[in-house]
């Protein structure tokens, strides 16, 4: 995956660097952030902790964020790229790993999801597979084209993404989008320590915002800083392989290895989610075929809303 | 003019104005009370609406599954009735129809009411109703959600235009003779929006004109409205939605619930201001043979959309019409009552001359427009409850569908609303169009009667 780090996320790494300052109050964890430039004389000198671990006077000026040029950044998408996802059903066994990782970093509750493994059951007569479930990234989104204000939109790097300081709430998207990919906040979302001051970040979508819809973004935010997304790195049984259709390359979040995305589709019969439709989805699936593991469901401890109530802070 | 004709028309004109004037004084206790109703729901309704604004749509039954509920079935209930303004004052008016006088009046004050909750109501089902104004600061014309806003607009101000307009002789009339007999406000009220009507054959060439062209220009807008109201569902990908008809569907719908609306007005308008002699039943009569043309036309619509899906039973098809078709589906009970109803039972009794009088029409017409409502219900929420991936890992509520308390109450509110404004404007203003009764019974309106 390191080769699929931009020209423009490098530079903004060492821009980071040659300030010495990982973006955020000291202490708390942030997402990026642009620093800018001038600051005033009379300007009150905030404490942040570097990258290597000691802490510098900044001008709290520079500390702001500017939520307008994220916007924009956001809305641009990476140069020169197609992001893909290729999930291999043989290899998933419900560990549900994906989905924390997704909710954690997304600060969604547990009936939220980005990312949804499904029991899915095609015949009576062939069993049962596990089916992780994105939102498909599609080509053709019908979730865009009907929304008034321009608020969900996609890039040109392939990523469909949502604007919660834009968006009005009128959940048209969620109405239009075939694979149920799209989530509401009904009430005040869940809200992470530090989110209260937190400048918005539209390719992480946090903090949520109550009334606004919320969807899967490819991990926008990692994939800026050249890592893979959150759900494809916390997998421990190789389900995922994400990459760039352009390069025609595909790392798995597991092994790290990396290969051609065309003999993995070729080799392995992929195929989309209703192609039926017309979407053209982003993310394809490996069938179910040769399966690592033995499938079993057992329905009392498999039900992600009573391992909830049972015990708080999953997204560890 | 001859004397003696003059005389006899002043003779006629008194009377007229006696028999259609005579409510604009009054507020008898009936009125009061019916009011304070309405103003009741509404205020309860407000107050659900506040905790709901706090609180978020999570008040609501409606999550991520069936994001769509009550509200939006009341939205296209209400633009379905607003429709009704152009059935009877554009269509069969322009058809040459003179049954329609007496009633086109109260068409268009519903069709006004009905239209601005449809508005109303699209608020109230926001997530972030405060970001309104970004429809039009960033506003794509490939939604539809535009589309149907700009043609909501206009209907509500060709609308407005409809009912306004016809009415100058009528203010004018107003002006000249109730000054003594009306508070002060109410008749510089008149006073303002007879527009200095003075009954001028130029002023009434120039009415005529206009409302000829609005009448033309309404045809295309509420076809507009009603198959865009019906494009927010049929331009998604969703089984039980994705239907080529869905545009005539909702419009032949908006028919038979408007009709209902209409006797149901005019029964209780009759009665509360004593317009038997203007409004008889003959015109119950008519209006009953309109409502059985339009619901025959509806059925028919219902048959293809229904049966055709039914026949072939395409996998999400097949869930879909489980749910309404099987008595044991979620919605297979409610589904069969609003059938009948709602369409079957009016056809039938509608046949029959005796159902098509005053009384029979107005339960007939409650039965037309609950059914209709319940209707609206059964082709938003069944369609959301069987998404084509299965729904898992989420709370039982999810599941379904279950309306909540506040829910129904602040959609009752918005009903109340637009019964409120009909009730508002049928006080405030003549429901029978005086001069056109005048000029039915040969008087010469060209003079500031």
């Amino acid at each position: 995956m390191s080769q699929n780090v931009t020209p423009e996320a490098t530079s903004r790494r060492n821009f980071l660097k040659r300030f010495g300052v990982t973006v955020g109050a000291a202490g708390a964890v942030t997402s990026l952030g642009l620093l800018s430039a001038c600051a005033t004389d009379d300007d009150e000198m905030v404490t942040l902790l570097t990258t290597d671990g000691k802490t510098v006077q900044v001008p709290k000026s520079q500390m702001k964020v500017n939520l307008k040029e994220m916007e924009e950044r956001g809305r641009e998408g990476i140069p020169g790229k197609k992001f893909v996802m290729v999930i291999d059903l043989s290899k998933c066994r419900n560990a549900r790993k994906c989905m924390r990782a997704c909710q954690g970093a997304h600060h969604l509750k547990p009936e939220q999801h980005h990312i949804n493994v499904l029991r899915m059951e095609n015949d009576e007569r062939a069993g049962f597979y596990y089916q992780p479930k994105p939102c498909q990234h599609c080509d053709n989104p019908p979730c865009t084209k009907v929304c008034p204000v321009d608020a969900t939109f996609k890039r040109q790097d392939g990523i469909v993404l949502i604007d919660n300081e834009r968006c009005i709430g009128c959940r048209f998207c969620i109405a239009a989008c075939p694979y149920s990919a799209r989530v509401f906040n009904w009430s005040e979302p869940k809200y992470v320590e530090g989110d209260e001051n937190r400048v918005y970040d539209i390719e992480l979508n946090v903090p949520q915002k109550k009334g606004t819809v919320t969807k899967c973004l490819f991990s926008a935010d990692r994939l800026r800083i050249g890592k893979l997304p959150y759900c494809v790195s916390a997998c421990e049984n190789g389900v995922y392989w994400f990459g760039d259709a352009n390069e025609d390359a595909v790392t798995n979040g597991t092994s790290k290895e990396t290969i051609r995305l065309s003999t993995l589709l070729e080799e392995n019969a992929a195929y989309t989610l209703m192609p039926e439709l017309g979407t053209k989805p982003s993310v394809y699936y490996l069938p179910p075929k040769n399966r690592l593991f033995k499938y079993k469901y057992d329905e009392e401890n498999d039900d992600w809303m009573k391992q909830h109530e049972s015990k708080e802070g999953l997204e560890s | 003019m001859s004397e003696i004709k003059k005389q006899n028309d002043d003779a006629i004109m008194e009377k007229i104005r006696k028999d259609l004037l005579h409510h604009l004084p009054t507020r008898p206790l009936a009125f009061k009370l019916w009011v304070g109703f309405l103003l009741t729901i509404i205020g309860v309704a407000l107050w659900g609406y506040v905790i709901q604004f706090n609180e978020g749509l999570a008040v609501t039954g409606m999550r991520d599954y069936v994001s769509w509920g009550l509200y939006i079935a009341s939205f296209v209930f209400f633009v379905a009735v607003a429709l009704v303004g152009m059935l009877l004052s554009a269509v069969v008016g322009l058809l040459k129809q003179k049954w329609i006088t007496p009633l086109s009046r109260i068409a268009e004050m519903i069709a006004l009411a009905f239209v601005m909750m449809a508005g109303i109501i699209i608020v109230v089902d926001m997530g972030r109703p405060e970001r309104l104004l970004n429809v039009f600061i960033y506003g794509r014309f490939q939604s539809p959600i535009v589309w149907d806003i700009t043609v909501v607009q206009v209907y509500i101000l060709i609308s407005f235009l409809l009912l306004f307009l016809p009415m100058l002789p009528d203010l004018g009339i107003i002006r000249n003779h109730m000054k003594n007999d009306l508070p002060k406000w109410q008749w510089k009220l008149y006073n303002i929006l007879s527009l200095g009507w003075v009954g001028t054959p130029g002023q009434y060439k120039i009415m005529h004109s206009t409302i000829r062209v609005l009448l033309i220009l309404i045809v295309p807008v509420a076809l507009g409205i009603h198959t865009v109201t019906s494009w927010l569902s049929a331009m998604t990908l969703r089984a039980g939605w994705d239907s080529t008809i869905f545009g005539p569907y909702y419009v032949t719908g908006a028919f038979v619930a408007g009709t209902g609306a209409v006797a149901v007005a005019t029964y209780f308008i009759r009665r509360a201001y004593h317009l038997e002699e203007y409004i008889t039943d003959y015109h119950f009569d008519k209006l009953g043979q309109l409502m059985v043309l339009v619901s025959l036309v509806y059925l028919y619509f219902n048959l293809n959309e229904f049966w055709v899906p039914a026949y072939k039973m395409k996998t999400a098809d097949a869930h879909h019409i489980h749910t309404l078709f099987s008595l044991d589906g979620e919605y297979g009970v409610m589904f069969y009552l609003t059938q009948l109803f709602g369409l079957i039972l009016p056809i039938i009794f509608g046949l029959f001359k005796r159902f098509r009088k005053p009384f029979p029409m107005m339960i007939i017409g409650v039965s037309l427009v609950v059914g209709a409502w319940f209707k609206r219900v059964i082709i938003i929420i069944p369609t959301l409850i069987h998404a084509y991936l299965p729904i898992q890992n989420v709370p039982e509520s999810f599941h379904e569908y279950n309306p909540t308390g506040l829910e129904i109450t602040v959609t009752l509110g918005v009903i109340a609303v637009a019964v409120l404004i009909v009730t508002i404007l049928a006080k405030l203003f003549p429901v029978v169009p005086l001069w056109e009764i005048a000029e039915e019974k040969g008087v010469d309106i060209e003079r500031n009667l």
